[in-house]
């Protein structure tokens, strides 16, 4: 469904990205871990539009969209729930709700993908005049990816959902990313630090490090791989 | 004390001509983080767009007016998103020094072409709206100070249904407050960016036209102070806040008017100025505005 092949991207001098390539196939929950500057986010960045690669291409369904800005792929199917979420801080969860949908035309579709939201994350209808600068971390987390579920994607990228949220919500935002997938048949990209929940959700893997990368194959053999659990999972026994 | 709510009067529609250029100067720092200087001009070729589209209406009727009126803010709304779209879209990205110094040149670029083209010389402003006096208790109030104080409310509230209640309005807030997270869901901010250049523009062809018609002389430097103290008016309202610089607007006009008729009348033009140094020393967020921090 995506095709990333040998992407660089640089910020001015910096090279954040050195010839990323991979696939993610239509239905799947594909990750993508590594440490902090490891160039995460910014290949979902690139992906998303919000960043031109230096070289390289991003196929999606076929076709490329290495230079469309970014709202045409949204108006694709592609989206993103970026890193530290982004809510729309003064607009209401109602109005971040709707900005969501902000592509579509057909009310009845709107209001249906509304229900949707709501079946995932009861707790954004009891909150729907609060101000979404106001919300939890967690809350926050929901609205984000709720927003993003407004727009009828086929395609989500998820840019660390479990950064700065209670343990206990990070199960629950983790079982909804599942549910999406199964329910909705929505593929999804999963960006995480957090390599062991991301690893036990996820279908394949792709470990980045310094803008390459460095390791791949299905999660389950990745959990295993003595060399990653040194790096990434604290070397501790399989859970 | 009726001299008291006279001059309350005059500095309200003073004000509400204050509040209308204030807006724009705060919706387009809103989503681009800028002072947008030839907003001021902008205002004066409401003026003039509107002494040039008097000729071709009958003087002196409601229907007339406003239609020099509307079609002002027309040829505004289009010269402000023009502006946009050659001077400043080129530069998006580039540090915002270089921005606002664009901003000057494009500011100066309007106040010169102007005195090529209307020459220097003031030149009265026509009638375009019926003029009479009406007696309120023992105020007399002239119709044009009604007609400001009208027609700057009609276009508030509209603004604020514009802003509030439609779909281009909630992203121009979104892409106020957050321009990626408005690309990513599919907002071309382009397109909010020029269409608030166009609106800010169109109020203020109306405050040119309303103020024209309240000092009948209009020549190409006219948008210089008033757009200097609605700039004022934006930052004590608190910059990039909607309603903030509707109020700071009336505020500064009505304090205006106040020094004017007092004894420090010679002051009447430093006091605005001088607001403006005690809000960036007590208070540079202004009344209304508070910088918000964003959870992460
Ligand atoms: N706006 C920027 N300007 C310059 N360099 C940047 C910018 N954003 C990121 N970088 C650099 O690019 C590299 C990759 O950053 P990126 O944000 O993609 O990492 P990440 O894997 O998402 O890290 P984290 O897990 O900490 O979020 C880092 O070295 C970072 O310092
Ligand atoms: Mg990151």
């Amino acid at each position: 469904m995506l095709t990333v092949s040998d992407l660089h991207v640089s910020y001015g001098a910096i090279n954040a990205l050195s010839g990323v390539s991979f696939t993610i196939p239509q239905g799947a929950i594909v990750t993508l871990i590594g440490g902090n500057g490891a160039g995460k986010t910014t290949t979902l960045r690139t992906i998303s539009g919000l960043l031109r690669p230096r070289s390289g291409s991003i196929l999606f369904r076929g076709e490329s969209i290495t230079t469309l800005p970014a709202h045409t792929i949204v108006a694709r199917g592609l989206c993103h729930v970026p890193e530290g979420r982004m809510v729309f801080a003064n607009l209401s969860v109602d109005e971040n709700l709707s900005m969501g949908a902000y592509l579509l035309r057909d009310r009845e579709r709107i209001a249906r993908n509304r229900e949707f939201v709501f079946g995932v994350f009861p707790r954004l209808k009891e909150r729907l005049r609060q101000t979404a600068g106001t919300l939890s971390g967690g809350e926050q987390q929901m609205l984000a990816i709720g927003r993003a579920l407004m727009g009828d994607p086929t395609f989500l990228m998820l840019d660390e959902p479990s950064l700065g949220i209670a343990p206990r919500l990070i199960a629950t935002i983790f079982e909804k990313i599942v549910e999406i997938n199964r329910s909705q048949g929505i593929t999804i990209l999963l960006v995480e630090q957090n390599a062991n929940l991301a690893l036990e959700v996820s279908s394949q893997a792709y470990v980045l490090e310094t803008g390459r990368v460095v390791m791949q194959g299905p999660s389950a053999e990745l959990r295993d791989d003595p060399q990653l659990r040194a790096t990434y999972l604290g070397g501790g026994p399989v859970t | 004390m009726t001299e008291f709510l006279q001059q309350l009067l005059n500095g309200i529609s003073l004000g509400a001509i204050y509040a209308l250029i204030a807006l724009g100067y705060t919706m387009v720092y809103g989503v681009l983080r800028f002072i947008n200087f030839a907003h001021s001009d902008v205002f004066m070729v409401g003026a003039f767009a509107g002494y040039y589209l008097g000729r071709h209406v009958p003087a002196g009727t409601i229907a007339g007016g406003l239609a020099v009126m509307l079609g002002a803010m027309v040829i505004c709304a289009i010269l402000g998103m023009t502006i946009e779209r050659l001077a400043y879209r080129p530069l998006r990205g580039a540090p915002t020094l270089n921005v606002l110094i664009t901003a000057i040149g494009v500011s100066l670029f309007l106040e010169y072409t102007g005195q090529l083209i209307f020459g220097a010389t003031p030149r009265t402003f026509p009638q375009i709206f019926p003029v009479t006096t009406v007696q309120i208790g023992g105020l007399s109030v002239s119709s044009n100070q009604l007609l400001v104080i009208g027609v700057a409310l009609v276009l508030m509230i509209g603004l604020q249904l514009i802003v509030f209640r439609t779909r281009i309005g909630t992203a121009m807030r979104a892409v106020s407050l957050n321009p990626n997270a408005a690309r990513l869901v599919g907002v071309n901010n382009d397109v909010v960016i020029s269409f608030t250049f166009g609106l800010g523009s169109a109020l203020a062809a109306a405050g040119g036209i309303l103020y024209a018609m309240n000092y009948p002389s209009i020549d190409p430097l006219m948008g210089v102070m008033p757009g200097l103290k609605a700039f004022v008016a934006a930052i004590l309202g608190g910059i990039g806040n909607i309603p903030g610089a509707a109020l700071g607007g009336l505020l500064l006009g009505t304090v205006e008017t106040f020094v004017a008729g007092s004894a420090f009348s010679t002051y009447k033009d430093a006091i605005a100025f001088a607001i403006l140094i005690v809000i960036l020393l007590f208070r540079p967020a202004g009344l209304l505005g508070r910088f918000v921090a964003e959870k992460v």
